[in-house]
């Protein structure tokens, strides 16, 4: 007992100062991809062509950029001659609907925060029920470790449940595989109302590397309606914890 | 006739695989398995006029060596499983994924439930098209006063993969544990054939996403061998510290979790936390914490300097000496001692017969290690010593992985202190046309095998990958079996199996 209590002490403290103080990331995260207008020659579509999961288009001229199917590999970045294309450090990625991913040179809103009385009901209590349906656990991983001390998710309030009885909303991670849809919709039915739904990473947006896969739906919202998207491959833990602050309205201004 | 020897990472002309009558090709495997080889691989392949082609690699730890051998099936043969268990899931997944019928087959049953790649020919009629629902099968049944059964899953209660599992139970007593997986499917394999494609290196770093650098370096050094070439010494070195940078992070999670599961909180806290510095180590080499965009065909993505070197060597030491004060908890705490020994005891007669690999195996005194057995390319792993205890119970299985954890920190210390100079990445061409390759991995779980095959044109014919976890989860199975039904969780840890990577 006096050893644990001489570790603790040793250990200290280390609850992460976000978000009263900006995040620390890694040097070499890919955040928020962006393109520099006018900096790409006419014609040119080398990213379209470098982007394994077709996350980029240029229908008008402009690059396009889907933020729900990206997979932030950095492909695209490094096949641009013009470097126009880059990917910065943001790590605000979340947004409520599928077309706010939808971006034009990587800019989009960012995810509102619930109004009325869901914010009322959810904005200082929020309990979770996590369904991973064909996940990696790489979404999974990072979803969890937002419970450890370093973020400490229950300060906020959100709290993991074990069972959909028990909470407010579900957390989805993976395309939705054929043979994960029946248990996921069964999850979503058991929630009582109002309920919310939150997709986290790629698989979860769009099918991310295994979007038009016969054995997976291309994400949560082909079974159950999103409030939240969470785009990365998996996305960082800052960027879900982002997001979730986002949606309760928790995060301060200097923050958003 | 008999098998072919056959080199790891070497290529072998898909024509110089022998191919046996299926009698001989029986015999050859049961008498090699008789002699201490293991079945690495053991897998079907469609054939332009719609047949199959059963291909096996065996493999020889003490030896390091390898072979393949062949043959066709027709539409249905004696199954190995009843005289070889470690067949089992080789010859359920022939079954499902080709229909061909192992005769004889003691647990026929799906393993993912998934359509027959080979449109009309199915095993199991009833389980057909529509009728195909994960764990829709019949499940083990025991008879008997007092008996109840128990099912949890495919959602848990905890944040973790979708899975089934059937306990047969007499009171607290769990007489037999049915595991029943297949949720996670997302056809993969099925994606890889014709590659490599863009999105097949991704395919590989999700394939089980907490071994990204485990199924990427394996992937990789199989299509530079087909290619003919090898990544730049520098490369390789970046590879093997980030192949045990994922163990430690992994490892450390595990015993954290194990502290959970018997509620000793003071490690499980720590360890919660330390897994996630050894996750920021990695994305201090390429931005993600997982490995994402490291490992490439031809070497990996990212350099460091001497600025970066240090500072990983520094993040090293400092994350050590608190796993090291967060762990050595566990085995002074008494009641931490009481749940680990003697529960979930795997024998040493088990693991062998089942083809355990890993932690799991080297717990119940296997000694085996893919690092020592089948080095890949280098002498970073020279007079590696294998991590092995002999009681299969949970706490060896814990001590096997602070022992790997020591070994891996060094690991890394020294091969950093070391870097070869140098670029970091090469041009990697297309592959060999009509080749068989064999890549192995120690991967933290255990044996990472992926066997590809070209085709006339050098894209994929077949590309098999074995996750550790199809060969464990039986492993665990058999760990519950006498046990009481609440010491699952404490077990299920002690495996740590991937789902995704057992479904593909």
């Amino acid at each position: 007992m006096i050893r644990a209590l001489l570790e603790r002490i040793r250990q200290c403290h280390r609850t992460v100062v976000y978000p009263a103080g900006p995040p620390v990331l890694p040097e070499r995260l890919r955040g928020r991809p962006v393109v520099t207008p006018g900096a790409c020659p006419e014609g040119c579509v080398e990213c379209v062509a470098a982007c394994p999961v077709g996350a980029i288009t240029r229908p008008d001229g402009r690059v396009h950029v889907d933020l729900g199917r990206c997979l932030f590999c950095g492909d695209c970045a490094a096949a641009c001659p013009h470097g126009a294309l880059r990917f910065t450090r943001d790590h605000r990625l979340a947004a409520r609907t599928r077309d706010d991913l939808r971006t034009v040179g990587g800019e989009g809103p960012l995810a509102r925060a619930l109004e009325g009385r869901m914010l009322s009901l959810f904005g200082r209590s929020l309990k979770l029920r996590q369904v991973c349906a064909g996940g990696c656990n790489a979404c999974e991983a990072d979803t969890n470790v937002l419970t450890t001390v370093v973020f400490d998710l229950s300060r906020f309030g959100i709290k993991f449940v074990a069972s959909p009885r028990h909470a407010d909303g579900l957390l989805v991670t993976g395309p939705v595989t054929g043979n994960m849809a029946l248990a996921l919709k069964k999850t979503y039915d058991a929630l009582p109302d109002p309920r919310l739904v939150i997709a986290v990473g790629a698989c979860a947006i769009s099918g991310g590397p295994y979007a038009g896969h016969a054995e997976a739906r291309d994400g949560a919202d082909a079974v159950v309606p999103v409030d939240l998207y969470i785009p990365g491959c998996p996305p960082h833990p800052i960027t879900i914890l982002d997001g979730l602050l986002r949606l309760l309205d928790r995060l301060p201004a200097e923050r958003l | 006739m008999r098998a072919a020897a056959l080199r790891h990472l070497k290529p072998l002309p898909v024509t110089e695989v022998p191919v046996l009558s299926m009698r001989a090709f029986r015999r050859e495997i049961l008498a090699s398995v008789e002699d201490g080889w293991r079945l690495v691989s053991f897998h079907g392949a469609g054939r332009p006029d719609d047949a199959v082609r059963l291909t096996a690699v065996l493999a020889l730890d003490s030896s390091g060596e390898l072979k393949v051998l062949a043959a066709d099936p027709g539409e249905s043969y004696p199954a190995l499983t009843p005289v070889c268990p470690q067949a089992g899931p080789f010859e359920r997944e022939i079954a499902e994924q080709w229909g061909v019928t192992p005769e004889g087959h003691p647990w026929l049953k799906p393993l993912r439930f998934h359509g027959s790649y080979r449109p009309g020919h199915v095993v199991w009629p009833e389980l057909a098209g529509e009728n195909i629902q994960p764990s829709v099968m019949d499940f083990f049944d025991v008879e008997g006063e007092g008996i109840h059964e128990v099912a949890v899953g495919p959602v848990h209660a905890g944040i973790i993969e979708p899975g089934h599992f059937r306990f047969h139970c007499h009171g607290e007593q769990v007489l037999h544990l049915e595991i029943s997986l297949g949720y996670q499917h997302r056809g993969v394999e099925r994606a890889l054939l014709g590659g490599p494609h863009p999105r097949t290196i991704h395919h590989m770093e999700t394939l089980a996403g907490d071994t990204t650098i485990g199924h990427a370096t394996t992937y990789c050094r199989a299509v530079e061998a087909l290619a003919g070439c090898q990544a730049p010494p520098r490369a390789r070195a970046l590879r093997a510290v980030s192949l045990e940078l994922e163990r430690l992070s992994n490892h450390t999670g595990d015993l954290g979790a194990l502290a959970g599961d018997v509620g000793y909180l003071p490690t499980a806290s720590f360890c919660g936390r330390l897994r996630g510095d050894f996750l920021n180590m990695t994305a201090m080499l390429c931005g993600s914490r997982f490995g994402r965009g490291l490992v490439r065909p031809g070497g990996v993505g990212f350099d460091v300097d001497a600025g970066l070197t240090a500072r990983l060597l520094e993040s090293l030491e400092d994350t050590c000496r608190d796993v090291a004060g967060a762990v050595n908890l566990l085995w002074e705490t008494s009641s931490v001692r009481a749940r680990f020994e003697q529960t979930g005891t795997v024998s040493a007669a088990m693991a062998v017969q089942l083809g355990l690999v890993g932690p799991a195996a080297r717990a119940s005194g296997r000694e085996m290690d893919v690092r020592r057995d089948f080095p890949a390319d280098d002498a970073h792993y020279d007079d590696w010593s294998i991590a092995m205890l002999t009681s299969g119970d949970v706490m060896a299985r814990a001590r096997v992985r602070w022992l790997e954890i020591q070994r891996s920190a060094e690991f890394i210390r020294r091969c950093l202190a070391d870097l070869p100079e140098g670029p970091v990445r090469m041009e990697c061409g297309p592959p060999a046309a009509d080749s068989l390759v064999v890549s192995m991995t120690e991967g933290w779980r255990g044996e990472i095998v992926h066997v590809a095959q070209t085709g006339a044109a050098g894209r994929f014919a077949r590309y098999k990958v074995v996750d550790p976890s199809f060969h464990n989860w039986m492993g665990l199975a058999m760990a519950l079996r006498g046990q009481e039904i609440s010491d699952f969780p404490l077990c299920n840890k002690s495996f740590n199996l991937s789902y995704c990577g057992h479904d593909l």
